[in-house]
């Protein structure tokens, strides 16, 4: 019980700090590597929710795939350093406080007047929750429309990424 | 019997990654970091999703997050996609300069 929160508290804490870290590193190869430390304390945090599977697929497809190909442009375009507070702050940058500490306020009042009084007591769930048979026991009868129309999203993001990347060529050989 | 800190505790740390994601996206002009801080949004989305399907006792919650990491790699993929081409064309890596849309 004691160990639960131990490793509860060590990740929600390296979460928030990785992701303000994201936000305030001026080098974007900086800003990668603590998201892959973001994504990877967010499995921990799925772990202890008991959704196995969700968690093995954040590591593998989120801290794996994607964010290889993160690195790889980022060492592509070259290192551009950016200051987020340069020149003291302006009104853009605290307007941008202001909204975005009004969408935190807005999302706890809005799950504590919707929700506040039931998220006490949770579910008791058995043991194949979570795992992944369950999963794609799931995804092939319940949500079959889900899997699929996700394989076609997924299908038009390459044709975009095919299309995006041929046209530059052709401008520049014209 | 969900052990430790219980479902709220999850939702308070999902609330604060999408803040800071979307803290980020308004503050940075760097069109990679924004794309970053939109990952750290979706993924506040998705443990709001998983903490709720653990609440409940309901698989769905935990599909919907899958296809929310689906829809992430196909945004990651156009976006790196834009980011090279951004790049190929020489044009400066800032989204306050980038104002026409014209090829």
């Amino acid at each position: 019980m004691i160990l639960v929160w131990i490793v509860w508290v060590v990740a929600g804490f390296a979460c928030l700090a990785s992701a303000v870290a994201v936000v305030s590193f001026s080098n974007p190869f900086y800003s990668a590597l603590a998201l892959i430390g973001n994504l990877g304390s967010l499995a921990v945090l799925y772990l202890l929710l008991s959704a196995e599977f969700v968690a093995a697929a954040q590591v593998l497809v989120y801290a794996g795939a994607v964010m290889v190909m993160f690195l790889f442009v980022i060492a592509y375009v070259g290192p551009r350093l950016e200051t987020p507070w340069a020149g003291g702050p302006g009104w853009q940058s605290l307007g941008a406080v202001l909204a975005a500490g009004a969408i935190f306020v807005e999302i706890i009042v809005a799950i504590a007047l919707k929700a506040g009084g039931r998220l006490k007591h949770s579910e008791h769930v058995n043991a194949p929750f979570g795992s992944p048979g369950w999963i794609g026991r799931l995804f092939l009868t319940d949500h079959l429309l889900a899997f699929e129309i996700t394989s076609i999203v997924l299908l038009v993001a390459a044709v975009g990424g095919v299309i995006l990347g041929s046209h530059t060529r052709r401008r520049e050989t014209a | 019997m969900l052990q430790g800190p219980g479902i709220a505790w999850y939702l308070g740390i999902a609330a604060f990654l999408f803040a800071t994601g979307a803290l980020g996206v308004l503050i940075r002009r760097n069109p990679l970091i924004i794309l970053l801080s939109l990952e750290i949004m979706l993924n506040g989305g998705n443990l709001a999703l998983i903490a709720f399907s653990r609440h409940a006792g309901n698989g769905a919650g935990q599909i919907f997050a899958l296809a929310v990491m689906a829809v992430a790699a196909s945004e990651v993929c156009v976006g790196l996609g834009l980011v090279v081409a951004l790049h190929r064309r020489r044009l400066a890596m800032d989204v306050d300069k980038l104002s026409e849309l014209r090829g």
